[in-house]
């Protein structure tokens, strides 16, 4: 498209973004007293993780057979503490070997 | 010291970078395909750093959408980068003053969020800028090459790194799970809450940045109001 329509639309996207980012880090600098807030923002990340986790790991392959076998894989490895590369490199493997299979059966 | 905290901020960064670069490698065909130019869509992802944002944004720009329209849609994926924001400020330590955590912000994605308020103790600026390194690499390269290139690549590779992120994610959650019952049932709530929102009909007209900020406000406040974490040593 041409740039004069789609350097506003880049401001925008870009500077939304960013402030919505950008504003509650620098803003609060205090110490949170309210203890429910403090172990509701302690929580929040375990939360976020686990809805954007659960289902989208089923559709990330396009195709849910592979995702479930990468999914379990990934579950067996991470159960047992091993590192975020080791398990997101082992979930991709177990992905292409399971669409090989697939391809032959 | 520094380079090796520097270091160890690219390390960390690596596996969300691979898993960018799948996710950023079909939004670049994607945004050719809609009409984007090469650079137009590289300059997007390289500004906004965001998927569901830019996804979203690309339908909206060759339509032809109003800027408030733009403006509000970003909002709503969007929103869900605050409260993550809002809650990674416990985690930075006394390197990161206004300057360097207007620079950082900009990269809060949910994984590297993720990867920094997993660590065990308080982060600094340079594991921060490392960590925000390596993915911001991964996401801008990946749109580049699907979008100059994005048929080259043998389909079975495309699919396969589409899991990376999410293995990612599992390795971050699932160990602390395993060892402290809250953690354990704010997670299961809020995958229960999510897969409600994608199949229960009615349900799943939410969109996907709202359900999300649902299901985790839902899930966090029921995490606090029964196990109330325990007051911190300073």
């Amino acid at each position: 498209m041409s740039w004069p329509l789609f350097l506003p639309y880049l401001a925008v996207t870009a500077g939304v973004t960013y402030l919505i980012r950008m504003l509650p880090m620098t803003i609060f600098r205090r110490e949170i007293r309210s203890r429910f807030v403090r172990s509701f923002l302690a929580y929040i990340p375990y939360a976020v993780i686990s809805a954007m986790t659960f289902p989208n790991v089923l559709y990330s392959t396009g195709e849910w057979r592979t995702a479930v076998i990468g999914a379990a894989v990934a579950v067996l490895l991470a159960w047992r503490g091993r590192s975020l590369l080791t398990v997101a490199l082992a979930a991709c493997c177990a992905v292409a070997l399971a669409q090989g299979f697939l391809l032959i059966v | 010291m520094k380079r090796d905290v520097f270091r160890k901020g690219i390390r960390h960064g690596i596996p969300i970078a691979l898993g960018y670069l799948g996710v950023s490698f079909a939004f670049g065909i994607k945004a050719v395909s809609s009409g984007l130019t090469v650079l137009q869509a590289v300059l997007l992802s390289a500004t906004n750093l965001t998927s569901a944002g830019q996804v979203a944004a690309v339908p909206l720009m060759v339509g032809g959408a109003s800027l408030a329209e733009m403006a509000l849609t970003q909002l709503t994926i969007n929103l869900r980068y605050a409260l993550m924001s809002l809650s990674l400020t416990r985690k930075l330590d006394g390197s990161m003053g206004t300057l360097q955590r207007m620079l950082f912000s900009f990269a809060n994605t949910d994984e590297i969020f993720a990867v920094a308020s997993s660590q065990p103790d308080k982060v600094g600026k340079w594991y921060l800028y490392g960590l925000m390194a390596t993915p911001w690499i991964g996401w801008t390269l990946g749109t580049f090459l699907g979008a100059a290139a994005g048929t080259l690549l043998p389909e079975f590779i495309r699919s396969a790194l589409g899991i990376a992120i999410y293995g990612m994610f599992l390795a971050i959650i699932l160990p602390p799970a395993r060892k402290q019952k809250p953690v354990r049932a704010v997670a299961a709530l809020a995958a229960v809450l999510s897969i409600c929102f994608r199949y229960i009909p009615g349900l799943n007209q939410v969109s996907s940045g709202f359900a999300i900020i649902i299901c985790a406000v839902a899930a966090a406040a029921f995490g606090a109001a029964l196990f109330p974490v325990k007051e911190e040593s300073k």
